[in-house]
């Protein structure tokens, strides 16, 4: 998500990795590039100005100390000061009230408040083991309440049945004692979008979190959104005491300069980020894991979750008893490969890998991308069984046939043949080796085929 | 009220606030280092992105602006940056069509864009002003994914009273597409209305799914979409061009319509867009009524973005 960002301040601070020490001149300098990345991830420039000033007296007057190099230095103070604005550690929501605890969504027209409302309810009814209960007060938008109601239905949490008359403020109510009744541990209210300066309509918020007091209000934004980002946080903040931010869009190819933006006028951390089109594409936000790929750092810690979720345990087990075993056949190649785009392909991995995020540029254009993996894919599937388990068989018609059949080239197949001999004889070679480091080294060839 | 009026109404917060800084920035009459470079920040803040503020900026710099006496030095700046902007923005206001042309038998406009931008409500409000022009209006619902997507469409249809067509959740939203145009053809309307659903440019399956609903419409009515609105969100950053970009790889965008800018979103991202797409803007949002949505005209819109009486 923040992958340019990223890319650029790697860039500043390879020039900086390489000298001795550290001075006012290049820190001034190095800033100058902060500023334009920041600015181009869409920061608010009010909150840029912010971190620069901060930044440079802290980096000039850290300047001594020599156990690192300097540019080590500055990427630890600027990325220690991006976690601070994100809100720190991960912040858990707040339910320790009486129940039913009550949340309520509030947030710009469009910016996925109904379908983040599901995704929450979701995620606190399956990893936290709380009955939830949803209510619209979304009176506007056409089909907006039948928008939670059906997803209500689908992820099976109880919603307040809609009455067309209703005023939001009897919703509000209504829904609060209906969640009580049923027991529920906490109730959501989804609420009109509404621009933040529209008074009648943030009056009308008011008087529901009046009535019904709300122990956590969720500020829901688009990760999308430009310099306004912070003008629409200040708005919120004022009118409502929030107490968190959930990003939406995460999974959008902004740089999500937004989530500095709101998180550090607001004072309130991002709790949530929403990263796709379905029902489970939330997460818990980590502002340590986020700012370190804004560094260009890695994430390895997702790359390890993310891994973990697509890949089933048996099938692993399976997979490395072969590999220990020394075989490595072209079956087991290809499903490493979709393994691959399963887990978000090569660019959202390569982001998570440390070093690699400043690659990716030449990889594609040395024509690595996933492009090419759905294609090698392609290749294997085209072979017969016999040409899998034996690709000593495959000859020069044998392989114009898997060409045509995948729709690729004899010369593509040759070189995905090369790159599974390669990969054949590193199996051998760490078979003598042991597991040790086999899967960081296994990663790299992948990401770097052809000749050695 | 007037739509320039209402245009300015609208983005009457964003000049303001833009109004008061310029005229801070240029109390004294002369332009120095110290004043551009808070010039730069005003214009940054409006979402023009950095290269088209540093780019404004330096012609700025390089124009000898002479500062009468009976006029604030300010508006002599605004009035130069509104001459500027207005230049780049020629060629960018297009009004929309609705009417089938000569030979057509049905007028097919479809909508795209990434989520939450406001694409069904602009069908909504495009099929009441088509209606108003005394066409046969018809809505297709293509976004069969997103929960009540196809409820929200038939309720503007049902306000408006004319048909939606579409096929049940789930279903493949070609099929639906391709059925909405057959069955409008058929129904001898004048103008259809497609609304797709949202989809982040950065994934591919869902680009891809466009691409065939592209192809699919093509193939029901030979010509069509005549039309491929992509619908912006007015706050969003820099990543609009992305968006554009990528929406262009997949289908004909022939204009954009930018949403949303009522509130303090300054829209500037219309320039850089213009500048490197030269896609018209076809229209603007500025207020959740029908007639807030209207043309695009660049010379009201830079005179609210620059708090130009």
């Amino acid at each position: 998500m923040f992958e340019n960002l990223s890319q650029r301040l790697t860039k500043i601070f390879d020039g900086l990795r390489h000298r001795g020490s550290l001075s006012e001149d290049d820190v001034r300098t190095a800033m100058r590039e902060v500023r334009v990345a920041l600015l181009e991830a869409d920061v608010a420039l009010p909150v840029v100005k912010d971190i620069i000033k901060d930044i440079t007296t802290e980096a000039i007057g850290k300047e001594v100390l020599e156990s690192i190099t300097p540019g080590q230095q500055v990427i630890k103070i600027v990325h220690d000061h991006l976690v601070k604005l994100l809100g720190g550690e991960a912040q858990a929501l707040t339910l320790q009230a009486t129940p039913p605890v009550v949340i309520y969504m509030v947030g710009l027209q469009g910016a996925g408040k109904t379908t983040t409302a599901a995704k929450l309810a979701l995620y606190l009814k399956e990893k936290q083991g709380k009955s939830v209960y949803m209510a619209s007060t979304d009176i506007y938008r056409p089909a907006a309440r039948e928008q939670l109601a059906q997803w209500g239905t689908q992820i099976d949490v109880p919603t307040l049945p809609i009455e067309a008359a209703s005023k939001p403020l009897d919703i509000v109510k209504a829904g609060y004692k209906e969640a009580k009744l049923s027991g529920a541990d906490v109730y959501i209210v989804d609420t009109a979008g509404r621009l933040h300066i529209d008074q009648d309509m943030m009056d009308e918020v008011k008087s529901l979190e009046k009535a019904v007091p709300g122990t956590e209000i969720l500020l829901t934004a688009d990760a999308l959104t430009g310099q306004d980002a912070v003008n629409v946080a200040t708005h919120f903040q004022e009118h409502l005491k929030l107490t968190g931010i959930i990003l939406t869009r995460m999974d959008g190819d902004s740089r999500g300069g937004a989530a500095l933006s709101m998180a550090s006028v607001t004072g309130c951390p991002v709790k949530f980020s929403g990263t796709g089109e379905t029902v489970d594409g939330f997460e818990v936000f980590h502002p340590d894991r986020v700012a370190n790929r804004i560094l260009g750092m890695g994430d390895v810690v997702t790359l390890v979750e993310k891994a973990a979720a697509s890949i089933d345990e048996e099938e692993a087990k399976k997979m490395a008893q072969q590999m220990q075993s020394g075989t490595f056949t072209l079956d087991m190649m290809k499903a490493q490969l979709e393994k691959m785009s399963s887990m978000g392909g090569l660019g959202s991995m390569m982001n998570l890998i440390p070093g690699l995020g400043k690659m990716q540029d030449q990889l594609s254009q040395a024509g690595v991308d996933d492009k090419m993996v759905a294609k090698q894919i392609a290749i294997i599937c085209s072979m017969t069984k016999k040409e899998k388990v034996y690709p000593k068989v495959l000859n020069g018609s044998r392989k114009k046939r898997i060409a045509a059949g995948s729709g690729t080239s004899v010369m593509e197949v040759n070189r995905l043949l090369k790159q599974f001999r390669d990969m054949e004889t590193m199996m051998k070679r760490m078979k003598k080796m042991g597991k040790k480091g086999m899967m960081m080294q296994h990663l790299k060839d992948l990401f770097m085929p052809g000749p050695k | 009220m007037s739509w320039f009026q209402r245009l300015k109404d609208g983005l009457q917060k964003t000049s303001e606030k833009i109004s008061d800084q310029l005229k801070e920035t240029f109390t004294a009459r002369k332009i120095d280092d110290e004043v551009l470079e808070s010039l730069e920040e005003i214009l940054i803040q409006s979402d023009l992105g950095l290269k088209t503020s540093m780019d404004l900026v330096e012609k700025l710099r390089k124009t000898k602006l002479i500062f009468p006496d009976d006029k604030p030095a300010h508006e002599v700046v605004k009035a130069f940056l509104q001459e500027e902007l207005v230049k780049q923005l020629e060629g960018a206001e297009e009004p929309l069509v609705f009417a089938p042309e000569e030979g057509q038998l049905l007028r097919v406009v479809l909508l795209v864009g990434v989520n939450g931008s406001g694409k069904t409500t602009t069908a909504g409000k495009l099929g009441a002003k088509a209606q108003a022009q005394g066409l046969k209006v018809g809505y297709g619902a293509c976004d069969t994914f997103r929960m009540a997507a196809v409820e929200q469409l038939q309720e503007w249809a049902y306000r408006i009273d004319v048909p939606c067509y579409t096929l049940p959740q789930g279903s493949d939203p070609g099929a639906a597409a391709h059925r909405a145009v057959l069955q409008a053809a058929e129904d001898g309307l004048d103008v259809l209305f497609l609304d797709t659903a949202g989809r982040l440019q950065n994934k591919s399956h869902l680009m891809s799914e466009l691409e065939k609903i592209y192809r699919v419409v093509g193939k029901a009515l030979p010509g069509a979409p005549h039309e491929v609105l992509l619908v912006l969100d007015g706050t969003v950053g820099q990543n609009a061009l992305s968006q554009v970009s990528a929406f262009q790889d997949v289908c004909e965008v022939t204009g954009l319509v930018v949403t949303k800018l009522d509130g303090t979103a300054k829209g500037g991202m219309i320039l850089p867009l213009y500048t490197e797409t030269n896609l018209p803007i076809k229209a603007i949002g500025v207020g959740e009524k029908i007639k807030d949505l209207d043309r695009f005209d660049a010379k009201a819109y830079t005179a609210g973005l620059l708090g130009i009486e």
